[in-house]
């Protein structure tokens, strides 16, 4: 009876559906998903509780702790394991006198790795939306989902994104979409690393390592975000990992799988996406999506080669933005720049494109321009923001990247 | 938690090692004197002394379970734990089939707080004898020690609360305690705390077999396989008291035909025995549950405050000694007026007291309406 209860409770936890076509959703194929975390034996070490063999389960847990000894989360199944042979227990955590916020943290933390591990997503035939086009010299990219508490890394397989690994992760206390400086949020957008903190330098709290993100970016300014320091890092010494939502925005890992992340984290380079929730497309989506914009940006290049200024602005959005000029100023530049070329040849290389999570359809372009012309020649990187206005991809904000 | 101090059941013993069976009576036989003498000491609270006699015992029958275990128990109650875990350890390996030796290592082992060591032996006493009733409760105390360890790991809680430090001291105080049901008359003298072969009397098991438990207690030398071999059936009878914490159980049970044909002042006495062995215990709960719903609260205050003004004093840390006798019982109806003397003794105070309690009967128990001093 009490047993039963027991079980009851963690199946509600876990079926809550998936938002994403579940891994049994397709014929059984290769998947690669990395179980090297604690996830599948908390799987087992559920299912066996749900079978109501708490022997079987406690075993198992007492395995999982010699493994990871600080993961509270499994001291507190222990627990329960243990008191259950003393008295009815109906829920995680029976501990008397606890604190219910810390119960209440655990128990997210637990459903959120059941959920992540039993729903994962089938990354043989759905990849993140996000990642339309990683540049050649990117290896890897990083997706998060905070609403699963889940880092998914992907590696760049002759420009194909294919799926390597996943970790749980914490995010912002208040959640996500960050506005403000110190609102306890994690942003959301497209990033990348932007260096490595010497671990001389970092607390224990910060863990095995640091990598901070270009948040604020370009687009964040322009939406009038501010607050700085936003950090992969990993988790202090005396715990194997926090609860889901604990940060105050940063992004954090257990240590191991930092270290392991950290192998592929290229500094400047790696785009980190961060994601309420991670929008998922077929390949064949994907690839037209792509091809879609792919084909835009090709257009913007010729018609800009065309030397016909009125064809290059239809590629420019009423909203278009640099740094410091508005469309008008930048129209008016143009056709007088454009008055004397008798020559132009652009080169676009190294390119990428990364959809932005979110409401409004932005992709961040980011690509080595080669401009030649007969009065002028350069070369820079270059960061546009794509949005779909009325069905057609306009470019609403461009810089040096 | 419990230590056993029966001597080992052998006659819970299969009969396929009916060999180690004879052979251990026979010894009995030869020192049918020694034995005795020795746990006569013990009851006097002469340990060293009897500690010399199990010496020398010993050096004449190395093998012997029952001297050897009797000198883990002196060891145990002379407070000598690294020499008294392995004497008992040794049991275990020379007599796996024996649960005694593997609860005591136990009741050792919690008391050290090494409590995965404690559940590694509880749990070899019940593969042993899945119906041995003792090493079923100390395993369920120490599985609650266990869980009440992980959650302090899990929520990074003080390790140093409160449950840990209540469940602690009953260990060391029912040791005392448990003699108060008083199954052995002539035990109802005095010095609880050195007296091992009372304990006996908290076990269930023993106390269920009404008429030979004095002797199997007092008398190792007897043999303790015929009365003995009775003891699995009864204590599953008992089984539904055993709900009841600890002494209780082995209390409630003969009560109840008493009480149908008027005897109800043993059964009074009793309930005021199983109060002050609560107390003793500092087990709260079963302390309040021998309250009357209609207790009158002194100065009329409300029932929780002082539950909780109770809980307060009782679960104070230290040892706690809580005695009754002079008891005079006066039965009307449902209703019964005991007046005795209480002692009681802590680590700061020391009193004895004339008290009077009020007991209704209730349900078919016992339970306390009014209590006063004078």
């Amino acid at each position: 009876m009490r047993r039963a209860a027991l079980a009851l409770t963690l199946i509600a936890v876990c079926t809550a559906g998936p938002a994403v076509p579940a891994a049994g959703d397709r014929p059984a194929a290769p998947v690669t998903f990395s179980d090297s975390g604690p996830e599948p034996q908390l799987s087992r070490i559920f299912r066996e509780i749900e079978k109501n063999r708490l022997d079987a389960a406690l075993e198992q847990t007492e395995s999982l702790l010699r493994q990871y000894p600080n993961f509270r989360l499994a001291h507190l199944i222990k627990g329960d394991l243990l008191m259950a042979r003393t008295k009815p227990i109906s829920t995680i955590g029976n501990a008397a006198n606890a604190p219910q916020e810390k119960l209440a943290d655990l128990r997210e933390e637990a459903a959120a790795r059941l959920k992540a591990y039993r729903d994962k997503p089938a990354t043989t035939n759905y990849v993140p939306r996000y990642l339309l086009q990683m540049q050649p010299d990117q290896k890897h990219a990083i997706v998060v989902d905070t609403q699963k508490s889940r880092l998914y890394l992907y590696q760049n397989d002759k420009g194909q994104p294919r799926f390597v690994a996943d970790y749980y992760i914490t995010h912002g206390k208040l959640g996500a979409d960050k506005m403000r400086e110190g609102d306890k949020k994690t942003p959301v957008g497209v990033y990348h690393v932007t260096s490595s903190l010497p671990l001389a330098k970092l607390g224990d709290f910060y863990g095995s390592g640091a990598f901070p993100i270009n948040y604020p970016n370009e687009w964040d300014k322009r939406q009038g975000r501010n607050g700085h320091g936003i950090w992969l890092h990993g988790t202090p010494s005396d715990t194997f990992s926090r609860p889901p939502k604990a940060s105050d925005g940063c992004v954090v890992l257990a240590n191991t799988d930092l270290d392991a992340l950290a192998k592929n984290l290229q500094v400047g380079l790696t785009p980190v996406i961060i994601s309420n929730s991670i929008e998922w497309l077929s390949f064949d989506d994907w690839q037209s999506e792509r091809s879609a914009l792919n084909k835009k940006i090709d257009d913007w290049r010729a018609d800009w080669e065309s030397r016909d200024v009125n064809r290059y602005l239809t590629h420019y959005s009423k909203k278009f933005q640099t740094k410091d000029q508005s469309i008008e100023q930048f129209a008016q530049q143009k056709r007088q720049v454009n008055a004397g070329k008798e020559w132009i040849k652009v080169k676009l290389d190294n390119q990428s494109m990364f959809r932005n999570p979110g409401k409004e359809e932005v992709v961040v372009v980011t690509f080595d321009q080669d401009y030649r012309s007969n009065n002028l020649n350069n070369q820079m990187k270059k960061r546009q923001y794509w949005i779909r206005e009325d069905g057609t991809w306009k470019i609403i904000y461009e810089g040096a990247a | 938690m419990r230590p056993s101090s029966s001597t080992p059941s052998l006659a819970r013993l299969p009969a396929l090692i009916l060999g180690l069976f004879l052979s251990v009576s026979v010894s009995f036989a030869i020192a049918a004197d020694s034995l005795p003498d020795i746990q006569r000491l013990m009851k006097q609270g002469q340990m060293p002394q009897a500690l010399e006699k199990v010496d020398a015992y010993i050096s004449t029958k190395p093998k012997d379970a029952q001297g050897r275990f009797l000198k883990g128990l002196i060891l145990t109650e002379m407070g000598r734990p690294a020499e008294a875990i392995p004497v008992f350890t040794k049991l275990t390996e020379d007599y796996p089939e024996l649960p005694e030796p593997y609860n005591n290592l136990a009741v050792l082992y919690a008391q050290q707080k090494q409590y995965d060591k404690a559940r590694t032996a509880l749990e070899m006493a019940i593969r042993t004898h899945p119906s041995y009733s003792i090493a079923h409760e100390n395993l369920g105390d120490v599985y609650a020690k266990l869980a009440s360890q992980a959650y302090d790991k899990a929520l990074q809680l003080d390790s140093s609360n409160s449950v840990t430090q209540s469940k602690l001291s009953l260990i060391r105080e029912l040791i005392s305690t448990s003699t108060k049901p008083g199954v052995k008359p002539s035990t109802a003298n005095t010095r609880p705390t050195t007296e091992p072969v009372k304990v006996a009397a908290a076990d269930p098991v023993k106390a269920a077999v009404t008429p030979q438990p004095p002797v199997a207690v007092a008398n190792p030398a007897a043999p303790p396989a015929k009365p003995v071999e009775k003891t699995p059936e009864p204590a599953k009878i008992e089984k539904p008291t055993e709900k009841t914490p600890e002494v209780k159980a082995a209390v409630v049970a003969p009560t109840k035909p008493a009480a149908t044909d008027g005897g109800g002042e043993s059964d009074v006495t009793k309930a005021l025995q199983g109060w002050a062995s609560a107390w003793s215990r500092k087990d709260v709960k079963a302390y309040l549950g021998y309250y009357a719903s209609d207790f009158q609260t002194p100065n009329g205050i409300p029932r929780k405050t002082w539950e909780t003004e109770r809980a307060q004093r009782i679960d104070k840390p230290g040892k706690l000694q809580v005695s009754v006798d002079d008891m005079k019982v006066s039965i009307a109806g449902d209703k019964a007026t005991v007046r005795f003397r209480q002692h009681y003794s802590s680590a700061s105070l020391k009193t004895t007291a004339t008290k009077t309690v009020i007991f209704v009967r209730s349900g078919g128990k016992w339970l306390i309406q009014q209590e006063r001093v004078g």
